[in-house]
């Protein structure tokens, strides 16, 4: 049995990850949303595919990225989304909203029970009184505003959101768009002819020039609601537009052209086709407007394509249960003395690792940029530093404290990436002064590797710490071992620290004129640069040991997790990209239980299990 | 009891105190930022000495922890000491002598920055050209002879010399100037608002009807002081004075005074640094992505003039390319609302390239010291396989 055992847990890894990586199908007679889903469109000022609207939209309004109707189904963001655009008035049923907030409840004088999602139905006839409170409550600074206000703020965008959402394709109450935009062209010689009579004060046909202008007026609405921007730019030279527009702006332009943009003329008769319930009419149209896309723009298609795989994939999901499966190997190998486990989970975490590696590397392509772009780009990034380091020094010791701690960071850095996603598209567009891929991949990339080897150390101190005073396995073999790797990789960060700061420095005269701006950022990388050079100084001087270098490891981590996280919150400075006040709490908690590792460490050496018989 | 003395400057105990004070220092110095503006806490954490309790008080204050300065400063003594005392040549300890070289260069050269660098600003509309940039901070009072229809003929008096009050004279001016209060930060009130038995601040001019006070210095993030003073414009020792004026940054338009059948006129205003050369604004652009309010670039697309050098070309400067140009650097910096004008930062600073010396300096002793170890160290893991 013990002979199997890793092939088993390796198995049973591959199996998991297989199972998770089917492809959705629609179902022959349904509404083929998987191909819907795929299509590729223009917002937040980059190309993805309508899944990733989907998703995103979801989460933003409603924390999740299903949805859980009141008869117990739950429905996919790519149906939520299907519904939205093309059949507003059953999306307006669907319990899409989250108010948590009792005091936003107490606005529409509801008291809080169990139900915690509400359908725009609901809320309709509160909208008024949420803009205006919202509205309050945007004047705010983010950093000072109650949870109250926070909480209406942010329900007033997802309304906001919603309603562009709905008005993007086709306005929501439309029966029939293509009748519509069919009428509106009919109508236009003789409606154009009025208007220009008009605009000169001659007699005009007072009749069509009314109905041309409200079918006019209704394009111009569905163009300044739409949030999507799914009609592509015209072959180079051979029409008005040179961007991706929305569907009502094209209606527009047709209005001076004279000819419906086919994209457009697709996304009408789709929308249409699935108003009616039509599955037939909707697949046959959709496939056309799918080939159209694929010869038309064929590397936006192509983009959208990838990342429809990527998010159906959910590398990062995989990766975060492989790591746990690791961590329970590399354990079980503790407690039984098992060293095949050991080995099992070094494999599994290579299997982790490679996936991972797909999930960063993919980002990496759809963005087009460096790992590391925003707070939740750092968290997989750390992570994935920590998992190689980690994997190195398992290789070099080979008594499973590479594996667990890579295992632990891995999947802690991803729930971190996980719980920082909440905000939207994570791929969102750079802010111009981070318009620099030299920079973000030399300065962002070697201080977010100094992240890693500091919390890496910091974990190491902690196994230690742990070990020591709660069982009797730290012999003084294991002690040492631990001490070696936790200098080794303090070494390493005071290296990626130092140079990654540096370099920060470097891009800041670049860029702002001054090498160094006591930034709370900037401030932050000084700290852990600072910190690592103490812990050097003093152990060189003879003034700590063993012990001392791992308190002032796990004080580290507390350092670290300050300079990542803590000054984002202070809500000042240049660097301030990615603020969260949510995070608050775990952090102070992160750092309570570090001062409470440390506060252990410092007990009496007899107090040690390890340490009690007088072993050092 | 020197050699007891430079035991101690050059021991690696005083390493860890300075780093350890230093810590807390950028730990404290970045919390305060909380509640003060940026300029504010560099000025009273690292760009000091001693940092003082309390800090806004005119009166009676404490030293309470040092400051940037001083810590930087016997960081660097200790270095420097610490490496002559240790000084030996071995591939062992190559990589640290290399280290502190450039950790050497860091601090000297931040120190210098402190000490000799200069901010200042451009404000440029499309189309206007200047050949001076501005200070964001400091002022200085323009005494303008305006009788030449083509060329005015300014004499400034900068803060600095306007906070020394005394007299002043100059050989453009026909009279002299004599400050009678300066505030370094002030608010100004119309004196029939201000309630009985308040004072006007000035014979003449606008000053006869405002009443200024002095008020605490500016600390916020979004604020500035606005200095204003009182002068006496006094011509020689026999004739009567012409009375006083004030002069301050909230006042717009110049204030105007004639003397010797000339139109002078008297403003508050940026302290300026004139250059040989000038810019010219052509086109400011502001691109964002579409379909969002991101910016994705800011560019100024100007004119250089140098007519010392012969040189005129057109310059772009934009997000991460600054314009460099005789030891000087012009960022893209902001833009007045409606994009109508781009605002250019100018950074003179001659110790700009030592941290880019010191950076290849320190990565490589760094990267050499502990590769040299790690080396070392799989080498002995390899030959004693115990584990």
């Amino acid at each position: 049995m013990k002979k199997f055992a890793p092939w088993i847990a390796l198995a049973i890894a591959v199996l998991w990850v297989a199972s998770n990586s089917r492809m959705p199908k629609a179902a022959p007679l349904d509404f083929n949303l998987v191909a819907f889903a795929k299509i590729p469109l223009l917002s937040d000022g980059r190309n993805k595919p309508f899944d990733t609207v989907a998703r995103n939209s979801l989460l933003i309004i409603r924390g999740k990225q299903t949805l859980r109707l009141e008869d117990g189904r739950t429905i996919d963001a790519r149906r939520w989304l299907a519904d939205v655009l093309f059949n507003a008035p059953l999306a307006d049923s669907y319990p899409s909203f989250v108010i948590h907030n009792p005091e936003v409840l107490g606005l529409f004088g509801w008291e809080q029970t169990e139900r915690k999602y509400f359908s725009y139905g609901e809320i309709q006839p509160f909208l008024e009184k949420i803009d205006t409170q919202g509205g309050q409550a945007e004047n705010v600074e983010s950093a000072k505003r109650t949870p109250y206000q926070t909480a209406i703020y942010n329900l007033r965008n997802s309304l906001i959101l919603y309603q562009r959402l709905k008005n993007s394709l086709r306005p929501e109450d439309s029966p029939n768009f293509t009748g519509e935009i069919e009428a509106c062209m009919q109508a236009m010689p003789a409606g154009l002819e009025a208007t220009a009579k008009q605009s000169k004060g001659e007699n005009f046909d007072k009749e069509k020039f009314n109905s041309f202008a409200r079918l006019t007026a209704r394009f111009q609405t569905l163009a300044e609601l739409s949030y999507l921007l799914p009609v592509p730019p015209d072959p180079a030279g051979t029409g008005p537009h040179e961007e991706w527009i929305s569907v009502g702006a094209s209606l527009l332009q047709s209005i001076s052209t004279g000819a419906v943009d086919p994209a457009t003329k697709s996304y009408a008769l789709i929308g249409d086709a699935y108003h009616a319930g039509n599955r037939e009419t909707f697949n046959r149209n959709l496939a056309d407007l799918t080939g159209w896309m694929a010869k038309n723009e064929p590397k936006a298609a192509g983009r959208a394509a990838f990342e429809f795989l990527f998010n159906q994939l959910e590398p990062f999901y995989q990766a975060m249960g492989l790591y746990v499966l690791a961590f329970l190997l590399v354990c079980f190998s503790w407690l039984g003395g098992n060293r095949s486990l050991g080995i099992a989970a070094f494999y599994v975490l290579l299997i982790a690792l490679a996936i991972h590696t797909f999930g960063l590397g993919s980002r990496m392509y759809l963005q087009g940029r460096p790992p590391v772009t925003n707070l939740y780009s750092s968290a997989i990034f750390i992570g994935w530093g920590t998992v190689i380091i980690g994997l190195i020094i398992e290789r070099i010791f080979r008594d499973g404290v590479g594996s667990a701690c890579a295992a632990a960071i891995g999947f802690i850095t991803l729930i971190i990436a996980h719980h920082l996603a909440g905000s939207g598209d994570t791929l969102e567009m750079l802010q111009a002064v981070l318009d620099t891929n030299i920079w973000l991949a030399t300065h962002v990339v070697t201080i977010t590797i100094g992240y890693s080897a500091m919390f890496l150390a910091g974990t190491l101190a902690l196994i230690y710490v742990v070990r020591g005073v709660f069982t009797t396995s730290l012999t003084k073999e294991a002690a040492q071992s631990l001490t070696r790797m936790t200098y080794g990789v303090i070494c390493f960060a005071t290296l990626f620290s130092f140079v990654g700061t540096v370099l920060g420095g470097i891009w800041a005269d670049q860029s702002w004129g001054r090498f160094w701006g006591w930034d709370p950022k900037e401030n932050g990388a000084l700290l852990i640069v600072l910190w690592c050079a103490i812990i050097l100084h003093a152990r060189w001087g003879g003034f700590i040991r063993q012990r001392g270098l791992m308190i002032m490891a796990l004080f580290g981590n507390v350092i670290t997790s300050f300079s990542w996280f803590g000054v984002n919150m202070l809500g000042v400075g240049l660097h301030s990209y990615g603020f969260m006040n949510k995070a608050v709490p775990w952090l102070a908690a992160f750092m309570v239980s570090q001062l409470v590792l440390m506060a252990l460490a410092s007990l009496p050496l007899p107090r040690w299990r390890s340490f009690a018989p007088g072993l050092k | 009891m020197l050699h007891r003395l430079f035991d101690v400057i050059s021991s690696l105990k005083l390493t860890v105190v300075c780093l350890s004070l230093a810590i807390v220092l950028v730990f404290v110095g970045t919390m305060a930022q909380v509640n003060f503006g940026i300029h504010e806490v560099q000025h009273r954490y690292f760009q000091s000495l001693i940092v003082w309790w309390p800090p806004a008080s005119q009166g009676l204050k404490i030293p309470v922890f040092p400051g940037g300065h001083l810590i930087g400063a016997v960081l660097l003594v200790n270095l420097i000491a610490a490496h002559l005392r240790r000084f030996r040549w071995t591939w062992r300890t190559f990589g640290i002598h290399l280290t502190h070289l450039g950790l050497i260069i860091i601090l000297a050269g931040g120190l210098f920055t402190d000490l000799l660098s200069v901010e200042s600003f451009m404000r440029l509309a499309p189309g206007e050209t200047k050949n001076y940039s501005e200070d964001s901070r400091a002022m200085e009072l323009a005494v303008i002879d305006g009788s030449d229809k083509e060329l005015d003929q300014v004499t400034a008096i900068p803060e600095a010399r306007l906070k020394q009050g005394g007299t002043i004279e100059s050989e453009s001016l026909p009279f002299r100037v004599v400050v009678r209060h300066f505030y370094q930060n002030s608010r100004l009130q119309p004196l029939d608002k201000a309630g009985p038995g308040a004072v006007s601040a000035a014979t003449q001019g606008v000053g006869s009807q405002v009443v200024v006070t002095e008020v605490p210095r500016a600390t916020a993030e979004n604020e500035r002081d606005l200095q204003s003073v009182v002068v006496e414009i006094a011509p020689g020792q026999a004739a009567p004075s012409l009375g006083t004026w004030l002069v301050s940054d909230q006042l717009g338009a110049p204030q105007t005074f004639s003397f010797a059948g000339k139109t002078w006129r008297l403003l508050m205003r940026p302290q300026r640094y004139y250059k040989p050369y000038s810019l010219t604004l052509k086109k400011f652009t502001h691109e964002r992505y579409a379909g969002t309010q991101i910016a994705k670039n800011f560019a100024s697309h100007a004119v250089l003039n140098d007519p010392e050098r012969n040189e005129s070309r057109d310059v772009l400067i934009y997000m991460n390319h600054p314009l460099r140009y005789r030891g000087e650097t012009f960022f893209q910096s902001g833009f007045e609302q409606d994009d109508s004008a781009t605002i250019l930062q100018d950074v003179y600073n001659p110790s700009f390239i030592a941290p880019y010396v010191a950076c290849v300096i320190v990565s490589a002793g760094l990267l050499f010291q502990f590769g040299y170890h790690f080396v070392g160290f799989l080498r002995r893991r390899k030959t004693s396989p115990a584990q």
